[in-house]
């Protein structure tokens, strides 16, 4: 019997979850708040059904009752993606170690 | 471009986003991470505008709106205050979740362009994965615009209580797995609608009850509510990345809210339904006796400090409120000079979100290898000289230890009643967050400096 292409991305789903669940336990508490930014900023991953949805009109067609919707999902998730890595950089430049100098 | 090769494509920018969060484990790796993320999501993007292959006019007004959000997102990245990223990240929260919904609805509206099937007759896995995305991004939408306006001050940050408000929760909950259910049979649109706007008036409800100091939990649990959303979402899609990036993001929000839980001794749901401290407050204040406070000035405080060989610094929520935490740095600086030994201890819960003072010292300049966590430092106070506790309070109250009555009985906090002397900064003497008196105020080593967080560290500097 053939097996349901949605079991492998469930496979994938739980696998990643453990993934997750291990590397986010080996992040040093002193880095949560850019853990937090970064994690905003991927998962506006979101924005590759945003661009599908917004290109969904067909030829000619720019702007139809559901490309709009990808249109507004599109500025949301650039929002995020822009604004979560540039801001997650922001905090890491400001992470420095003591100066050897004394 | 083919199915495999994007499919593959999709797999890459997710290991990548893995390794961006991988590289957080250390200050030194973490720039190359966030450079592993930025390559993982220019990836994702690059892909699927080649699989969709649609290069016409259409493809022009993305980029322009691409553009759009970019350049504001951009921006803000450039102008937000580090005091202001609790906000922000409760901001941009709700910015996933709603693009959640907008995926959803469009997916709803035309599920050809996402080989979903027709309008009316959409495959039943994809239904309810859409549903599920759709629902979860929408609780996390109206649920972190409510954080967002508690945390900037623009709504009250007490809790707002009313009777039978967790069986009106449950009984939406309840009636949301019901739409779901007859959404499948019917494939009704108005049923699609209903179902969202319920979830929106969920989210409201959720958080309308939590309190201020609660929101390190909030704003991880809505993390972890986005990461889910996504993973809906990418389920619908079929897309790997959307999947992996979903579940990382998922467990990322729900590990932090377990470590900010288990910081005040709570548990997960004795967060979420609320309420903490609202009844505490009014019987405190009633049968309080007055006992007597040592107060100081700045000029005691340089004092007690210059004659000190190591310095302990307990930074809270009150050192974000009143900016003070480059003046802090300076004082640091100067108690320095005077081969004083200082470090910073730091409660899981200091501060609105997990992390928040870390990010705070950093930007004043402090190095990060003289912050340190309450596990590492908490045996340092019995040896030290002074602590100096600037802008935090239950965290510190002995109480905590001693008194099972009492409703932080259990909690883990920082033993700085073991120093020899104390200097407590605090406009006024009003209990904190949890609505109780803190012994720490009363103790024969405690000074009291009533004053601004900034205004005192700047005079105790020049007084040193």
């Amino acid at each position: 019997m053939e097996i349901d292409p949605f079991i492998f991305r469930l496979s994938i789903f739980i696998l990643s979850i453990f993934v997750g669940y291990y590397v986010v336990w080996s992040v040093t508490p002193s880095l949560h708040t850019p853990l937090m930014s970064v994690t905003n900023a991927i998962s506006s991953v979101i924005i590759v059904g945003a661009i599908i949805a917004a290109l969904s009109g067909g030829d000619g067609v720019v702007f139809s009752s559901s490309s709009i919707y990808g249109f507004l999902a599109i500025i949301l998730a650039a929002v995020n993606i822009f604004g979560g890595f540039l801001v997650t950089q922001r905090m890491l430049a400001m992470y420095k170690k003591k100066k050897k100098d004394k | 471009m083919s199915a495999n090769l994007s499919a593959i494509l999709y797999l890459v920018s997710g290991v990548l986003f893995i390794l961006a969060l991988r590289g957080l484990s250390s200050p030194e790796t973490s720039r190359q991470g966030n450079l592993f993320g930025i390559i993982g999501m220019v990836i994702a993007v690059t892909v699927t505008f080649l699989s969709v292959g649609n290069f016409s006019s259409g493809f022009v007004y993305v980029l322009i709106f691409l553009a759009i959000g970019g350049s504001l997102g951009a921006f803000i990245a450039y102008r937000i205050p580090m005091t202001a990223m609790p906000e922000l990240v409760a901001g941009f929260h709700s910015l996933v979740g709603l693009a959640a919904v907008f995926v959803a609805i469009s997916a709803f509206i035309n599920p050809s362009a996402f080989n979903l099937g027709i309008p009316g007759n959409i495959k039943l896995a994809s239904l309810i994965e859409m549903a599920i995305g759709a629902a979860v991004g929408a609780i996390t939408f109206s649920g972190s615009v409510i954080a967002f306006l508690k945390l900037q001050g623009i709504m009250s940050g007490a809790p707002i209580t009313f009777k039978g408000q967790h069986l009106l929760n449950a009984l939406l909950l309840v009636l949301i797995v019901i739409l779901t259910i007859y959404l499948c049979s019917t494939q009704s649109s108005n049923l699609f609608w209903i179902l969202i706007a319920i979830s929106f008036l969920i989210g409201f409800l959720i958080i309308i009850p939590i309190g201020g100091a609660d929101m390190p939990v909030v704003i991880s649990m809505l993390n972890s509510y986005s990461g889910w959303a996504a993973a809906g979402i990418g389920f619908t899609l079929e897309n790997t990345a959307l999947i992996i990036t979903g579940a990382l993001v998922g467990s990322s929000g729900a590990i932090l809210s377990y470590i900010m839980c288990k910081g005040m001794n709570r548990s997960f749901f004795n967060v979420i339904l609320g309420g903490f401290g609202a009844t505490d407050q009014t019987s405190g204040s009633q049968n309080k006796e007055q006992r007597p406070v040592k107060s100081g000035n700045a000029d005691d405080a340089a004092f007690l400090m210059k004659n000190a060989s190591s310095v302990i610094i307990v930074p809270g929520y009150g050192m974000a409120v009143a900016q003070a935490q480059h003046a802090l740095r300076e004082m640091v600086d100067t108690l320095k000079k005077n081969d004083i030994k200082v470090s910073y201890a730091i409660h899981p819960v200091a501060g609105r979100m997990p992390g928040h003072m870390n990010v705070l010292l950093a930007e004043a300049n402090v190095p990060y290898d003289e912050v340190f966590e309450l596990e590492e430092i908490n045996n340092d106070f019995a040896n030290a000289d002074v602590a100096f506790v600037i802008g935090a309070n239950d965290v510190t109250n002995p109480v905590a230890k001693t008194d099972p009555q009492s409703p932080i009985y259990g909690m883990p906090v920082l033993d700085v009643e073991k120093c020899k002397s104390v200097l407590f900064v605090k406009r006024s003497l009003s209990p904190g967050y949890a609505g109780i008196d803190n012994d720490l105020f009363y103790k024969e080593n405690t000074l009291m400096l009533f004053a601004d967080a900034k205004k005192m560290t700047e005079d105790i500097t020049k007084n040193l």
